[in-house]
């Protein structure tokens, strides 16, 4: 009997969080996988066509755009982790001020995506911009950045590294203060210092830190919809566009309402965030089982 | 003194409903009239049906211009409101065909509105039902600076010729000569629209927005044609697609350029800028193909009764109402737009006086690009002519990207 409860317990513990996801997350998935092989506006009859909705998309041009702006977003954006961790060593010592500075440097982050879009938007925006008019200054040519098709998707993501180096610096940050004095102290007398004590002493310590500024910038880039959207609209021309902005204008925007094949849009991203989420996994299960 | 009349017979209204609770009707409508001159017409309609049915009781609900697109999708199927506003032509052909908006045809019928409507009664038609009423309706066309013309020596230009000489003559001086802001990529849809009206005529620009012309045609490449008469020797302003086109608007407040293409929406906030009728003008886009009869853009405006509406009989009431010729130009003076019903009294307004005498005088009105063409289409060719003011030498891969996306699209 006692055995039976003690099998049943946990399962009864997990249940109110199992049903939330299983109803917000995993039925969702499920539905919009089943969406992805319809033709359907939102409003009339579904049309089941099968794989068209997939064929279509791997001759869509647009889709290869922002499938590449997807990759320089997620490759750019892994610059956030060494600059957060530069800025953290920086601020990382006491002098008088230092929680003044250090909040500063916070405050991006605080800051709604929103309102870091607009800055930038006016910081580019031609004739009274004050980056196109250090440009033109610099140049004797304004380059609009987010009018040109060549710059626009690496003015957004200068944009998104803002508040990103801010979150990975208050992660290392915190890294930090909980590294061991006693190791920094030996290594001293070994006579270890500056890159050296960094990449043996200190780093080593940073592993979960490390880890997590990748995961949650992994994840910020995949998600980075909101900049789009304030932005360019995905413009110029659609050079600009992401795998998440584009399913939202296929699906849901003024000119949209193609269901399915936004759903379609929605399962290749989801195959690709599943790629990075199964190595997080992987090696967190691997770190908990080693411990 | 014209406020008060109407708030004493909104209270008038509102003691006589509640009087009379147990039989009044309530009709709700919800409409996306959230910026300030349209809201002012709204309540100047409801006030005024509220004054002659004193039985029913108007509840207006006023959601925001953008969030409605999506939102009215929504309370169609679910909670029906009796009365909605919308759009005419290919945009309410989603709803028409998903059963959504009720058949209407006996309001026109009844209140022989063929005739008061003639304009629009073609973009209110689906498979030879009528959908809904038309209450206002705007001109396109050039609005221009006329103390920097007057400068410059340049006459109104009336042909392609002169204008394309008006536009060098303003770059010599240092002008821009066209402004305009494609961020928000459809004010290149008004040139392409007008394009195409004056190249090719109504006809074609019609069989074109139904899909059954290819972009690759010759036709719709002497449009570009005509485009790079401008784009090429930079009379556009420059970066536009950076720019809203309330962006690029200071730039023809400010006298840094000469003329916009826009919708007659363009005067209100212009004149709040500081232009006045003196230095601000409005003309008709200048003839191209000689012989083509003139057409114009004139998006319009729209109610519908949705089929799961509550209190048919009272929304059709409402409908006859506001389909009047009185009751639309006092609510089109207030929008600051046109009445649909051409026995309404003729406005003061001269940019409205000038829209309304090329709009009655016109062979033939376009609702506007991405209201004649299905949406995905509208998208991908705005898409292509944000492109094309860009980089005008991309013209073929342009035209081939959008004859791709017809093939798809019309099946």
């Amino acid at each position: 009997m006692m055995l039976k409860r003690r099998k049943i317990a946990p399962w009864l513990f997990l249940a109110p969080g199992m049903a939330m996801f299983l109803l917000y997350v995993i039925i969702p998935i499920g539905q919009s996988i089943g969406l992805s092989f319809y033709d359907w506006d939102g409003l009339g009859e579904k049309t089941w066509i099968g794989w068209h909705n997939y064929i279509e998309l791997f001759g869509d041009d647009a889709f290869y755009v922002s499938l590449k702006n997807n990759v320089a977003f997620l490759t750019l954006y892994m610059l956030a982790v060494p600059g957060g961790l530069a800025i953290a060593l920086f601020l990382n010592q006491n002098v008088f001020g230092i929680r003044l500075v250090k909040s500063l440097f916070f405050f991006p982050f605080v800051m709604s995506q929103v309102v870091v879009g607009l800055m930038f938007s006016w910081f580019y925006a031609p004739n009274f911009g004050l980056f196109a008019r250090f440009i033109g200054w610099l140049t004797g040519t304004q380059v609009a950045v987010l009018a040109d098709s060549r710059f626009a998707i690496y003015g957004i993501i200068a944009a998104g590294l803002w508040p990103q180096i801010a979150y990975c610096m208050i992660l290392y940050l915190t890294g930090l203060s909980n590294i061991s004095p006693d190791q920094v102290e030996a290594a001293r007398l070994d006579g270890c210092k500056g890159p050296q004590m960094l990449w043996h002493i200190i780093l080593p310590q940073l592993g979960p830190a490390t880890f997590i500024a990748v995961v949650v910038t992994v994840i910020g880039a995949l998600r980075s919809f909101d900049l789009v959207s304030i932005m360019t609209n995905g413009g110029p021309y659609g050079s600009s566009r992401v795998l998440s902005y584009y399913m939202f204008e296929q699906a849901l925007s003024e000119y949209g309402y193609r269901m399915g094949y936004g759903a379609a849009i929605a399962v290749i991203l989801f195959a690709i965030m599943m790629v990075f989420i199964s190595i997080f996994l992987i090696r967190m299960i691997g770190r908990e089982r080693s411990v | 003194m014209k406020i008060s009349t109407w708030n004493l017979a909104l209270a008038g209204a509102l003691v006589a409903s509640l009087a009379s609770k147990a039989m009044a009707g309530d009709l709700v409508i919800n409409t996306d009239a959230s910026d300030p001159a349209p809201k002012k017409a709204w309540e100047l309609i409801v006030a005024g049906f509220e004054k002659e049915n004193p039985d029913i009781k108007v509840k207006l609900n006023t959601f925001d211009h953008e969030g409605f697109k999506t939102s009215i999708r929504n309370f169609l199927s679910a909670d029906a409101p009796d009365i909605v506003t919308w759009y005419a032509g290919n945009r309410m052909a989603p709803f028409v065909k998903a059963k959504l908006f009720a058949d209407v045809t006996d309001v026109w019928t009844d209140n022989k509105l063929d005739d008061a409507m003639k304009s629009t009664a073609a973009s209110m038609e689906m498979n030879g039902k009528k959908w809904g009423v038309p209450y206002t309706y705007y001109q396109w066309g050039v609005y221009y600076r006329k103390d920097i013309f007057q400068a410059n020596g340049i006459a109104v230009p009336t042909k392609w010729d002169e204008f394309v000489a008006a536009c060098a003559k303003l770059k010599a001086a240092g002008i821009i000569p066209i402004a305009i802001g494609t961020q928000a990529p459809w004010p290149a849809a008004g040139w392409f629209d007008y394009l195409d009206l004056r190249v090719n005529g109504y006809e074609f620009h019609r069989d074109l927005t139904a899909g059954k012309i290819p972009y690759t045609d010759d036709r719709v490449k002497a449009v570009f044609a005509k485009w790079a008469d401008l784009v090429k020797p930079g009379y556009f302003v420059e970066n536009s697609a950076a720019l809203k086109w309330q962006d690029a608007l200071p730039l023809l407040t400010q006298g840094k350029a000469a003329m916009f293409l826009l919708g007659n929406f363009i005067v209100a906030p212009a004149k709040e800028a500081g232009l006045t009728d003196a230095n601000f003008g409005f003309f008709p886009f200048p003839e191209i193909t000689p012989g083509v009869a003139r057409a114009e853009d004139a998006p319009t405006d729209t109610v519908h009764m949705p089929a799961k509406a509550k209190h048919k009989a009272e929304a059709k009431k409402f409908l006859a109402y506001i389909a009047r010729a009185d009751v639309q130009a006092a609510a089109n003076e207030a929008l600051g737009q046109l009445p649909t019903n051409n026995q309404s009294a003729k406005p003061n307004d001269p940019f409205l006086q000038a829209g309304f005498d090329m709009l009655s005088s016109a062979s033939a009105l376009a609702q506007f690009y991405d209201r004649d063409a299905p949406a995905d289409m509208a998208k991908a060719g705005m898409e292509g002519f944000q492109q094309f003011l860009a980089k005008p030498d991309n013209v073929d891969q342009i035209l081939g990207e959008l004859e791709k996306a017809r093939k798809r699209i019309y099946k």
